[in-house]
């Protein structure tokens, strides 16, 4: 009787195995992979926004305070998007006939709000608060990273949950003086566990396991 | 065969009910067993039977995909009946599993002769259970594509499952016992898909058993690896009988609901999984010996045995019955107690007295030697015992979900057109694959079948 299998089938059905184990190990390894990748967080990816608004320039050279603009980050959930009118405050005199500003004033004639993209977005199901934050000594730059050097704003963290839950189970590594929240350069100083112990006290800070309690952020 | 009763355990029984008929070889054997697979012709009856239940199946589909479109609302359940249906049927399945891995591997490290004939069937009937089981928690999430955060895997949320929730304990418990199952019955299969390869005259029939056979060629270097690793399986899945239903009594024994709080849950668990799980191996090997003609392998001996098997288990859920009467009396609990009462008077009173009906009052008729050889009575009496656990679970879910601590949780459950959609569908789900395998696959060990012959042609010399 003729073989049903040649005898190379010994060495196919061995490779098969050992690759079928390889492989599926591969792609569960990528799929985590992938998960955590810009492609899916969009971290450090600008957006082309309708006007090439500059955070580097108004920032960084400028000196103009977060708050002149997202006047809502001290009081309310959102930080808020400012007004065409407070861009005018300064572009009706300054660079008035820059031709890249042009969407500017046709925003502010015809009363129509210029549509920014949206770059820090989170999931619908997280209450998210900018102010609890600001009012317990999180600064800007702990989650949004040096605003002043973006010429366009891109996510400097990956918003995942995971990156969430580090800060909430530790908040003392970020913690700041109030004074330097909106410092864009503030630098951890050597002793932050020390000193942010103490400013979580100061601030009245709840128990690491009321901050990771689901409802904290899902409602 | 005779219906007066002989002395117990004298050699005359064994000789009027033997565990394989008379005067087979290993010739007989292979021929008898193969032939249903590859020459006998596949009858009308094979194709209606699997007609009707592959149209079960389909509707089955059609209840799930509505399912994915409309979200658990098409069910009945609400609070405060979370739960309905969905866990009571994932209780049954798994329950009813737990008789193949006991037969095949219990059994086995015991060296009980009666188990190699059914072993097999009872085996696949395991995984099918287990796989129906499967479907129910998963539909029951709502969004069963999100399955996978029940399992411990590095997530991007920075968290894990719930260790200490007897629901994920479930998922381990539930996917370590199928893996097992799948294991044990295809190490068990390999050297008889070498038999079918040997006898198959088609060659792409040739080429499937070869490769499913793994290169079998019954070297004695084979079969020492063979029965070794067929041995440390047995060691494997025998905890499992007992872990897997315990477990899922957790489900409810860890909850604080009156009527589920209680340390007789897993043991009475486990009872009752047999208890059903036998009565679903006579529901199937009946059937199957008559249209196959293997009464000379599922042989009387078999049969009764089962039965002996049924009426102990039985007998050991009717005590945990008793003892949630007495416990909650003896607690003074006023909840336990009203739950009890609620058995008895409640809106749900007639699941309860069917349930005894079933359960403890129509198995006492096995105690009877000539009802035992009754065949028509067996069939009859496993298809009650398995209605009878089914209203078990319906009676432990609902029962004490509709009446919890306070009156104004109180509710009422009955199930919906998809609820009984669904749970039909599983039922033609699992009796399609019985007949896919009967038809595909040795539906009996076939070298376990001739080592017997050796064993019993041994003992007559």
């Amino acid at each position: 009787m003729a073989q049903i299998f040649h005898r190379s089938t010994n060495f196919i059905a061995r490779f098969s195995v050992f690759s079928a184990i390889f492989l599926i190990g591969i792609a569960l390894v990528a799929v985590l992979a992938v998960a955590r990748s810009p492609y899916m967080t969009r971290q450090n990816i600008t957006r082309e926004q309708p006007v090439q608004f500059s955070h580097k320039h108004h920032v960084g050279d400028d000196g103009i305070d977060c708050r002149y603009c997202h006047t809502g980050v001290e009081t309310s959930a959102v930080a808020g998007i400012p007004p065409t009118k407070t861009c005018m405050n300064c572009h009706s005199v300054l660079f008035n006939n820059a031709s890249y500003l042009e969407p500017v004033r046709e925003s502010y004639r015809s009363d129509k709000s210029i549509q920014w993209v949206k770059v820090h977005r989170l999931a619908d199901f997280v209450y998210f608060n900018h102010s609890i934050h600001i009012n317990k000594g999180v600064g800007c730059s702990t989650c949004h990273g040096p605003i002043n050097q973006m010429p366009l704003v891109f996510q400097a963290n990956t918003l995942l949950m995971q990156w969430c839950l580090d800060c909430h189970r530790n908040p003392e590594q970020v913690l700041r003086p109030k004074d330097q929240v909106f410092n864009m350069d503030w630098k951890a100083p050597d002793n932050q566990a020390e000193i942010g112990a103490e400013l979580g006290k100061s601030y009245n800070l709840r128990t690491t396991a009321e901050l990771t309690s689901c409802s904290t952020c899902h409602r | 065969m005779s219906v007066e009763q002989p002395p117990f355990d004298s050699p005359e029984i064994r000789r009027l009910t033997p565990v394989i008929g008379p005067g087979h070889t290993f010739g007989s054997v292979t021929d008898k067993i193969s032939s249903i697979v590859l020459t006998r012709p596949t009858s009308l009856g094979w194709y209606i039977g699997f007609l009707i239940a592959f149209s079960l199946m389909g509707v089955m589909t059609v209840a799930i995909g509505w399912l994915v479109i409309k979200g658990v609302g098409i069910w009945g359940i609400n609070i405060p009946i979370g739960w309905g249906f969905a866990i009571v049927n994932f209780v049954w399945w798994i329950g009813i599993g737990h008789a193949g891995t006991l037969i095949s591997a219990i059994l086995f490290l015991l060296n009980q002769k009666w188990r190699t004939s059914i072993n097999r069937f009872a085996e696949a009937m395991t995984l099918f259970a287990v796989a129906c089981a499967g479907i129910f928690p998963l539909i029951h999430t709502g969004r069963p594509w999100m399955a996978f955060y029940m399992f411990p895997y590095p997530s991007t949320m920075g968290l894990w499952p719930q260790f200490r929730s007897p629901l994920i304990w479930d998922v381990f418990a539930v996917s370590t016992y199928g893996t097992v199952s799948l294991m044990f019955w295809f190490v068990g299969l390999i050297p008889d898909l070498a038999t079918l390869r040997d006898r198959a005259v088609k060659k792409p029939l040739k080429i499937i058993y070869g490769m499913l056979s793994m290169g079998w060629r019954g070297s004695a270097r084979h079969w020492h690896r063979y029965q070794s690793a067929y041995l440390l399986l047995a060691g494997l899945a025998t905890p499992l009988v007992l872990s897997v239903h315990t477990v899922v009594s957790f489900d409810f024994a860890i909850a604080i609901v009156p009527g589920w709080h209680t340390t007789i849950f897993p043991p009475y668990f486990v009872a009752g999984a047999i208890y059903s799980g036998f009565a679903m191996v006579l529901t199937i090997a009946i059937p199957l010996r008559k249209v196959y003609g293997l009464e000379d392998f599922i042989t009387m001996r078999h049969l009764d045995n089962m039965a002996k098997v049924m009426l102990a288990t039985g007998l050991i859920v009717a005590y945990g019955y008793f003892f949630e009467f007495f416990m909650s009396s003896y607690s003074g609990n006023k909840f336990d107690v009203f739950l009890v009462q609620q058995r008895l008077h409640g809106p749900y009173a007639p699941f309860y007295f069917a349930l005894i009906l079933c359960n403890i009052l129509t198995p006492q008729l096995l105690w009877s030697y000539k009802m035992r050889h009754n065949v028509t009575v067996l069939f009859i009496m496993s298809i009650v015992v398995n209605i009878g656990m089914w209203l078990e679970r319906f009676v432990i879910v609902v029962i004490s979900l509709t009446r919890d601590f306070v009156p104004s949780a109180w509710g009422r459950y009955s199930p919906t057109f998809w609820d009984w959609a669904t749970f039909i569908g599983t039922i033609g789900m699992f009796v399609t694959l019985l007949f896919l395998f009967v038809r595909v696959l040795p539906a009996i060990s076939i070298a376990e079948m001739r080592e017997l012959v050796a064993e019993t042609s041994e003992e007559k010399k």
